[in-house]
């Protein structure tokens, strides 16, 4: 059949994929081992490669991302699936669900030209209330850990919303009947009885998210900053690991040099299957116990 | 007394109600509120860059100002050509697999992998690609480009292939097959058809989402200030030349940086809204 070697046309290529990455990264990865992963040294002059720095930035930017993007991202998901009547609720939803569609490149090149300046106004403030941690230490140039956090937590937004919306959506209405019949308010009704019952999905949802935000490349590689260094200020500029491959892979000079960003691409790989296999568990539970 | 103690917790719930509900509803108002903002200071600002040179000059030398992206209009649409003319018939033939006979351990394998080559960052297919066909050939190509966006499109031309098959009704299969057809004649001539429409509406929308990948372009197709004619040279592309024009050093470039940012995602949005109309009338039809 036709269609049979299709789907395993589809297992070869996957495999192929981890291969050429395993292989390619062969000369990196007999150098470094795995002191590769905790080195903190970036020198291509010297020839000495280390991941530390960019997985650094890959996980502060996402957190960032999440921390910002998960408030608000199902505090909008509770108001639209149980309080907005349906009308307005479908008319956002439609809305969000396109802004899911909008390319990494244009949420970067809004990053440059519009959120980086608003930040700039917003640095006074945020260092009066919160200068005394060591996060917002330093000088601020607009290129940073931070921009490239809220940036990545506007690109996730829409994903948490409308999963878990669905997913709130999903949950039987004798749940909330039964709890409004107890006396609870509505808000008791929601948080107390719908939120836990769709808890398994909203993480999901967030773990999904998250996936999103290790790999995201363009908007994070416009709007960090590009230096590997590990600094715990958020103003500082940093480096991720999608970033430095978008900007030194077509350029890399000598092999040991491609091969080191080949291996931070299959750590990258890694990473992000692990976190996807996490959320596909996660979201497979809830659907399968409220049967949609 | 107890009275009042329960009227004051009472108090307190709905408090405590009323403040978290409106608070829902600012989430939703900020989340909402920014998103739709920045987009529209991208069509504001991008429709006001935007002039007949855009679409029918090529890049101006660097330092002048002037020119268009016509050389990245036509790269991006033969980048979308080609990883269509890959992508699509494979992810379509593995979805009618899986639809179709996809009941087996295989199966659940396949939908496995399927999903797990739609998680990898699009800049790891762009390596992919890179070792692919960049690496042996020792030079940058459209071929390359169209090879890392055909990735991309597999795991969702299938998912949704299948989705559209799996939705036409067990009657139109059992009809075919009681008149005498054997299942791949019923697939072919019944259910295929029958699910034509919807599978269209989803190559479109894959098509749309890798329109604006840029991250597996930057080191497979690269970029070119000149048309690049065949499949074998580097070429420009819309995504790639945004990236570039926002992060150059010239005000003229940054303009047209706004410019292709209002065209790419012009059209993306159109194809999406589009496709969304097609998709719910044919629900409704089928209700």
């Amino acid at each position: 059949m036709v269609t049979l070697v299709a789907a395993l046309t589809i297992l070869a290529v996957t495999a192929l994929l981890v291969y050429e990455l395993y292989v390619h990264s062969a000369l990196s990865r007999h150098k470094f081992g795995w002191s590769f992963l905790v080195t903190r040294t970036w020198d291509p002059v010297a020839e000495q490669f280390g991941a530390l720095p960019f997985i650094y930035g890959t996980v502060v930017t996402s957190v960032l991302a999440l921390l910002l993007g998960i408030p608000l991202g199902v505090g909008a998901a509770i108001f639209l699936a149980e309080l907005a009547p349906p009308k307005i609720s479908s008319g956002l939803t439609f809305l969000i669900e396109l802004l899911a569609a909008v390319p990494s490149v244009i949420f970067g090149l809004l990053g440059v030209f519009v959120l980086i300046p608003m930040l700039h106004k917003i640095e006074g403030p945020l260092r009066s209330v919160l200068g005394w941690t060591p996060l917002f230490q330093g000088p601020f140039y607009g290129v940073s850990l931070l921009s490239a956090g809220v940036v990545l937590s506007l690109m996730i937004i829409p994903f948490i919303i409308s999963i878990s919306r669905e997913v709130i959506l999903a949950v039987p209405s004798d749940q909330r009947e039964a709890a409004l019949a107890l006396g609870a308010t509505r808000w008791e009704s929601t948080w107390d009885v719908v939120v836990p019952y769709a808890y398994k999905g909203i993480t999901g949802s967030i773990f999904l998210s998250l996936a999103r935000a290790l790999g995201e490349t363009m908007a994070v590689t416009m709007v960090i900053g590009n230096d590997p260094k590990i600094v715990t200020s958020l103003f500082a500029p940093g480096y991720s690991i999608a970033a430095i491959i978008a900007n030194e892979f077509a350029e890399a000079p000598g092999e040991l040099y491609t091969s080191a960003l080949i291996e931070l691409g299959l750590v990258l790989f890694a990473l992000t299957i692990v976190v996807n296999g996490a959320a596909r568990l996660l979201v497979a539970g809830t659907s399968s116990k409220t049967g949609t | 007394m107890a009275n009042g103690k329960m009227s004051l917790h009472l108090i307190r719930r709905k408090t405590v109600n009323a403040v978290m509900l409106s608070l829902t509803g600012f989430c939703t108002f900020i989340a909402t509120g920014t998103l739709l903002y920045i987009l529209g200071y991208l069509f504001v600002h991008g429709g006001k860059n935007l002039s007949w040179d855009f679409f029918t000059k090529l890049p101006a030398p660097v330092g002048e100002t002037g020119g268009g992206m016509a050389n990245a209009i036509l790269g991006s649409a033969k980048l979308l050509a080609l990883a269509m003319v890959i992508g699509v018939p494979i992810g379509f033939l593995g979805g009618v697999y899986l639809a179709e006979f996809g009941g087996n351990t295989f199966a659940y394998l396949v939908r496995y992998v399927t999903d797990l080559l739609n998680g990898v960052p699009s800049i790891v297919i762009g390596i992919f690609a890179y070792t692919l066909v960049v690496l042996p050939q020792g030079h940058f190509s459209t071929m390359a480009g169209g090879l890392a966006l055909s990735i991309m499109m597999i795991p969702i031309a299938i998912r949704s292939s299948e989705e559209f098959l799996r939705a036409v009704p067990l009657a139109l299969r059992e009809g075919a097959m009681a008149l005498g057809a054997s299942k791949s004649k019923a697939i072919l001539t019944v259910v295929i058809p029958a699910a034509k429409n919807g599978i269209m509406t989803g190559i479109m929308l894959n098509l749309a989402r890798v329109a604006g990948e840029t991250a597996p372009l930057i080191f497979t197709s690269l970029g070119n200030r000149f048309w690049s004619p065949g499949w074998e040279q580097p070429t420009a592309s819309l995504p790639v030349m945004i990236y570039t024009y926002a992060l150059g050093p010239y005000e003229d470039w940054h303009q047209q940086a706004w410019a292709a940012g209002f065209v790419l995602l012009t059209l993306i949005l159109a194809v999406n809204i589009v496709a969304r109309f097609i998709l719910s009338r044919q629900a409704h039809v089928s209700r």
